[in-house]
């Protein structure tokens, strides 16, 4: 995309649901919408503490972005970040012993929903500082670019990120130097209770990544083969050496901004209105008129995905308490590697 | 008297302040539409309208330097900051701007503003959400900090941290918001230079602060079952440190254990301990002891958050570790 159309509805065709990609994405964005309504039962029953922020509703937002990554690029999130955990590949078992505090967590138990961590697949994290993971996103791919290695960092943050300072210098420095980063926006219209509206005086939000010459478009988050080609395209012109890309993603979540949240600030008409575009059943018309998904299909697919939700919490529930004595570990390294000692 | 929850008495002193003086407005993330992160502004939009209670984006420098400028402008903000990690997205403001300008300028401009933020841990919310960073802020000159930890000082501190020439900052930690006391049906005002006791006693100083002040409460209550009575000494102003009360206490208990949720290491218990020992060192029967919080990040699990944090029972041993 040349700099001077840089700000666009997304050229991206969103084209017919192939047979099995489509019945893939759908299964992942089933995955995570059943994993995260588990969360809530688990919260009523006080198995999950502290905050829990789900992404209802935004799943085509994960799943898109995901499936046009490869294996070693990397991700950086939010605290709304159950669903970008799942579609990056942690397993459901480890996300949900996370957040039951358990030693077998993604993060030993000490993460929780909001900090879910893995190595494995270059998940560096939920970050819970509105825009923090920005500047870490711009410096993992400038590593990346430094050695000479064709990889993408993703980076996910919400619209309200988008006032803080760390966004601004952010989208600048990753332009400057011409940085792997693919931005996703996941503008959800409301920043906690706030909405957009009343918190930035341009409400375009792919016009600010633009005003910084970075290529950017506007995306329908509640369409997840819409997403995903933007992200193919992206991550395409990233990888040709064509420096960060910009995608607002344009989504809503279905659930209040936390399990804290009493929800006093928005219509029950506009969560309706909303609840009609959701990404999961237009999927799943799409693929029956298609075929791609026949008689009984769907039925089998959440039959399995409930399998591996029993499984997930079973193995959460299992699962032990990080020792006392751990609680120190980790504070600093516990081992230095050899070629950096003196 | 009423019994009445931390938030509302919170509330009704922001309210009280709203009503008595044009030039205070409210500030800060989702202290409008939403009601206040913590519901402290509930209804206060209603009441005063978007100009005095202002939704800002999350922008916390920009909010916060505006909040200096206002000052400077002859208005008196009230700046809410949703949690004390998010402060540090501002610490430029507040140390190089609000802190510094009455001295730079040769004591030309004054920073009438008050800062008021939760801190604390508790709430299994982790090591983003939920550490106690008051003490650094006690570290800077040109600051008041202040920690009110009961019912009444929530009611009765921001009026005079109003009325305060130079920016103060309130940390309200997490855990009081939702605890009831008793207000005397007459609002009293608080004096903001004076720690305060809260219970007496001749065998032992504890000293104590905003969340831990109960946990100090709840260690003299058990001590007081084996014998030992022990004065609990809320600081309520960790800057200026009322360090008269202090070691008035401490010369007559000969004893002192300081608890501090923040960490140990260069911490506000540090000062508190060095103050004693720099004051009364003569007439201490043992050294002074401290309970803080293991210097860890906040971790999720609960398990490990108990552990991470001051408990009665901490409390309890350190007091007996002095032979009291
Ligand atoms: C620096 C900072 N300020 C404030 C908060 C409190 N907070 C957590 S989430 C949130 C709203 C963020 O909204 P947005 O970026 O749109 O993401 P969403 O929650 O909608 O996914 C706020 C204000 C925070 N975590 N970090």
């Amino acid at each position: 995309m040349t700099k001077a159309a840089a700000v666009g509805q997304s050229g991206a065709e969103s084209g017919a649901a192939g047979g099995d990609r489509g019945v893939h994405l759908l299964r992942e964005m089933l995955r995570i919408r059943r994993f995260e309504e588990c969360c809530v039962e688990l919260y009523s029953r006080a198995e999950i503490r502290g905050f829990l922020h789900l992404g209802i509703g935004e799943e085509a937002c994960a799943v898109g972005v995901m499936e046009a990554l490869s294996p070693d690029d990397a991700v950086v999130s939010t605290y709304r970040e159950h669903g970008h955990a799942l579609a990056r590949g942690l397993s459901m078992r480890a996300i949900m012993a996370e957040l039951e505090g358990k030693v077998e967590g993604c993060s030993r138990g000490r993460g929780g929903s909001m900090h879910l961590f893995d190595a494995a697949t270059r998940f560096y994290g939920g970050n819970a500082i509105v825009a923090g993971g920005l500047p870490l996103a711009v410096g993992v791919a400038l590593a990346d670019h430094l050695q000479g290695r064709s990889r993408v960092t993703a980076c996910f943050f919400g619209d309200g990120a988008v006032a803080e300072g760390e966004f601004h210098e952010s989208m600048n420095l990753s332009e400057l130097w011409h940085l792997p980063v693919l931005f996703c926006c996941e503008n959800n219209l409301y920043a906690m209770g706030t909405a957009l509206k009343y918190t930035e005086s341009e409400t375009d939000l792919s016009l600010k990544a633009a005003s910084y010459r970075i290529p950017a478009r506007v995306v329908d988050g509640m369409d997840v083969l819409a997403v995903e080609a933007a992200a193919r395209e992206a991550t395409q012109a990233i990888r040709g050496g064509g420096g960060p890309q910009f995608l607002e993603l344009r989504t809503y979540r279905f659930r209040a901004h936390s399990m804290y949240d009493p929800d006093r600030y928005r219509d029950k008409a506009e969560i309706e209105g909303w609840k009609e575009r959701d990404p999961i059943p237009a999927l799943v018309a799409q693929l029956t008129a298609s075929g791609a998904l026949g008689e009984g299909g769907l039925d089998r697919l959440e039959a399995e995905i409930a399998v591996e939700v029993d499984d997930a919490v079973a193995f959460a529930e299992a699962g032990t308490y990080e020792p006392l004595d751990d609680l120190e570990r980790f504070v600093t390294s516990e081992a230095v590697p050899q070629e950096q000692t003196p | 008297m009423t019994a009445i929850t931390y938030r509302e008495a919170m509330r009704q002193a922001i309210r009280e302040a709203l009503v008595r003086d044009d030039r205070v407005f409210v500030m800060g993330e989702d202290v409008g539409h939403y009601g206040g992160c913590y519901a402290v502004t509930l209804g206060l939009l209603e009441e005063f309208g978007p100009e005095r209670i202002r939704d800002t984006p999350l922008s916390e420098s920009a909010f916060v330097g505006a909040g200096i400028g206002a000052a400077l402008g002859g208005m008196r903000p009230i700046v809410e900051i949703m949690t004390v990690n998010f402060s540090l997205l501002a610490l430029d403001q507040i140390m190089n701007n609000a802190a510094t300008l009455l001295y730079m300028s040769g004591g030309q401009f004054n920073v009438p503003l008050v800062i008021r933020m939760a801190t604390g841990a508790g709430r299994q919310v982790a090591a983003q959400h939920s550490h106690s960073l008051e003490g650094w802020f006690a570290h800077i000159p040109g600051l008041r900090i202040l920690a009110p930890a009961t019912v009444e000082d929530a009611r009765g501190m921001l009026w005079p941290a109003l009325c305060d020439p130079d920016p103060v900052l309130i940390f309200e930690h997490a855990m009081l918001y939702n605890v009831e006391g008793d207000l005397a049906d007459e609002a009293t005002l608080v004096d903001i230079d004076k720690a305060a006791i809260r219970r007496g006693g001749k065998d032992v100083t504890i000293i104590a602060y905003g969340g831990t002040l109960r946990t100090a409460l709840g260690a003299a209550e058990q001590l007081a079952t084996e014998g030992v009575e022990a004065e609990v000494i809320d600081l309520r102003c960790l800057r200026p440190l009322d360090t008269p009360t202090i070691v008035a206490s401490v010369a007559r208990t000969h004893r002192a254990v300081v608890v501090d949720e923040g960490w140990r290491s260069g911490s506000l218990s540090a000062e508190v301990a060095a103050r004693i020992t720099e004051e009364v060192f003569y007439d201490l029967d043992a050294p002074v002891a401290r309970v803080c919080s293991v210097e860890v990040p906040m971790p999720y699990a609960k398990h490990l958050e108990d552990e991470a944090i001051p408990q009665v029972a901490d409390v309890v041993a350190a007091v007996r570790g002095l032979g009291a």
